[in-house]
């Protein structure tokens, strides 16, 4: 698997460190209840099929990017920089 | 039919022509006291023992494909109970102890091979933990036993003691770990709940759960509705899927888990080797292939194969590990689809909705909790009581913060 960062271009996986889903983009505020930290840290969608996940081209810029993919194809639809 | 020695004897010199199915095929019946979703390892075992150990045999059991399809027939087969932690130590243990009886248990050849489990380690850091580790494996009631320099040595002559970045310095052995046959398991259980009663269908899948004030009425299928008292979803590796069928969002994140198999080779490793810090292990099958993998590929996927990386990375740490692996070729490889859970452990336990319970989360440890998870999980589906050795496999426990990681990896899916 290959992945197109923004910055770089197109390189090699290894390169890229992933962290999981893009629910990790929205953190709960300090004071948010703790189901929401639950949800958060634990509970995932896990679609089999089209997902959005967070990962970190680690060997490379360093930015954080968020990669549209197939979890049942692996193939990669778009990559954008996180915000 | 029960298999035993003069009946094979029978067989052979009749040509083998009587040999019957091993388990009935049935129509789905319109209701059932319980309905298991799900026929890998796990149902199939939920299956044997709600029948053997509860008497209750209404059951049907509802597979999409065919039986033992998913994991169970795809893993690298190894059984043991060499964890730490209060939650895991005790149910691998009860576990292991079902393994033990299973052959006869089932009257079925399930090839289990006790034939020992070697976790090597590389520093005084990493020695100080296994025998830790082996304490509390002997607390629990296990065995463990941890070996020098010399005795590694001597007893894997094979590997390369001398690793200039990793020297092996000791290991921590489990004797009574090992292999068992895979597919088999689930055939042995397929065929002990089938003549007890329980209704195996393949070829069906659950399509809905029905539910109705709080209570699961039932299950939707490619076989038409049934009715069910109690519903139990054991199905790993789609579990976010069946669970969303019922409204639950799970724990859970699908990673792909890579295997290899060599050619095979005349007798080489009689055990089980792990190389903790090259993320390697290896044993060989009884058909003298050498069986290895390693870690995930770290991301979320439902493909059911991998990536080269991590095939490269396999490779290489069993270079490393024992170099005359080089002129063995690698036969195939493939990849599994695993429930990661935040935490490592699986979970065993109700719902909020009433009559429905979930099996699930094993990660990349199913196949040696086959027995344990099958017993468990029958106590908790007959007697609404959780089953002692697994009452800590709770679904609420992330949010509770009474998590189980074994490896001490922190709340993200991937890292155990």
């Amino acid at each position: 698997m290959r992945l197109t960062c923004p910055l770089c271009g197109d390189r090699d996986r290894r390169e890229f460190y992933y962290l999981g889903h893009e629910t990790w983009l929205d953190r709960p505020a300090a004071d948010a209840p703790p189901e929401a930290w639950d949800a958060y840290l634990h509970l995932r969608d896990n679609p089999c099929g089209p997902t959005r996940d967070l990962w970190q081209h680690e060997a490379g810029c360093g930015a954080w990017l968020v990669v549209s993919r197939d979890t049942a194809t692996h193939e990669i639809a778009s990559v954008e920089l996180a915000r | 039919m029960r298999f035993n020695i003069l009946e094979i004897v029978r067989q052979g010199l009749s040509g083998n022509s009587g040999w019957g199915p091993h388990w009935r095929s049935p129509d789905p019946k319109p209701e059932y006291d319980v309905v298991i979703v799900g026929g890998g390892g796990h149902g199939l075992a939920t299956a044997f023992y709600l029948a053997k150990e509860h008497g209750i045999t209404n059951v049907a059991l509802l597979e999409k494909g065919y039986l033992g399809g998913g994991n169970v027939g795809r893993n690298t087969t190894i059984v043991r109970a060499n964890y730490m932690l209060p939650g895991n130590s005790e149910f691998y243990s009860h576990s292991l102890k079902l393994w033990e009886g299973m052959e006869q248990e089932l009257n079925y050849n399930a090839m289990m091979s006790q034939r020992g489990i070697y976790n090597l380690f590389h520093s005084d850091g990493q020695r100080d933990a296994y025998a830790r580790r082996g304490n509390q494996m002997i607390s629990q009631g296990d065995d463990a036993e941890l070996l020098d320099r010399a005795a590694v040595r001597r007893r894997l002559p094979f590997l390369d003691h001398d690793n200039a970045r990793f020297p092996v310095i000791g290991a921590l052995y489990h004797g009574r770990g090992g292999t068992a046959r895979h597919d088999a398991v689930a055939w042995g259980y397929a065929r002990g709940a089938d003549r007890r009663g329980v209704d195996l269908i393949q070829n069906c899948e659950v399509i809905g759960i029905d539910i109705e004030g709080g209570r699961v009425r039932g299950v939707q299928t490619t076989r038409g509705a049934i009715r069910a008292k109690k519903v139990a979803l054991v199905t790993a590796g789609r579990s976010s899927q069946t669970a969303a069928m019922a409204g639950l969002r799970l724990p859970i994140e699908s990673h792909v888990l890579q295997a290899f198999v060599s050619e095979g080779l005349k007798p080489l490793i009689d055990c089980v080797v792990t190389f903790g810090m090259g993320h390697f292990y290896i044993s060989q099958s009884d058909k003298g292939g050498l069986v290895f993998g390693g870690d995930l590929d770290f991301y979320a996927s439902y493909a059911a194969r991998g990536n080269l990386p991590m095939a490269e990375h396999v490779m290489e740490a069993g270079m490393a590990l024992m170099p005359m692996i080089g002129q063995a070729r690698v036969l195939r490889s493939w990849g599994g689809i695993m429930d990661m859970t935040p935490d490592g452990s699986p979970i065993i336990d109700k719902t909020d909705i009433r009559g429905l319970y979930l099996d699930c989360g094993w990660c990349y440890g199913g196949f040696k909790a086959v027995p344990g998870s099958g017993f468990s999980l029958a106590h908790l589906v007959a007697t609404d009581r959780h089953h002692a050795p697994a009452a800590r496999f709770r679904l609420d426990r992330f949010a509770r913060g009474a998590v189980i990681d074994e490896e001490a990896t922190g709340s993200q899916h991937n890292l155990h």
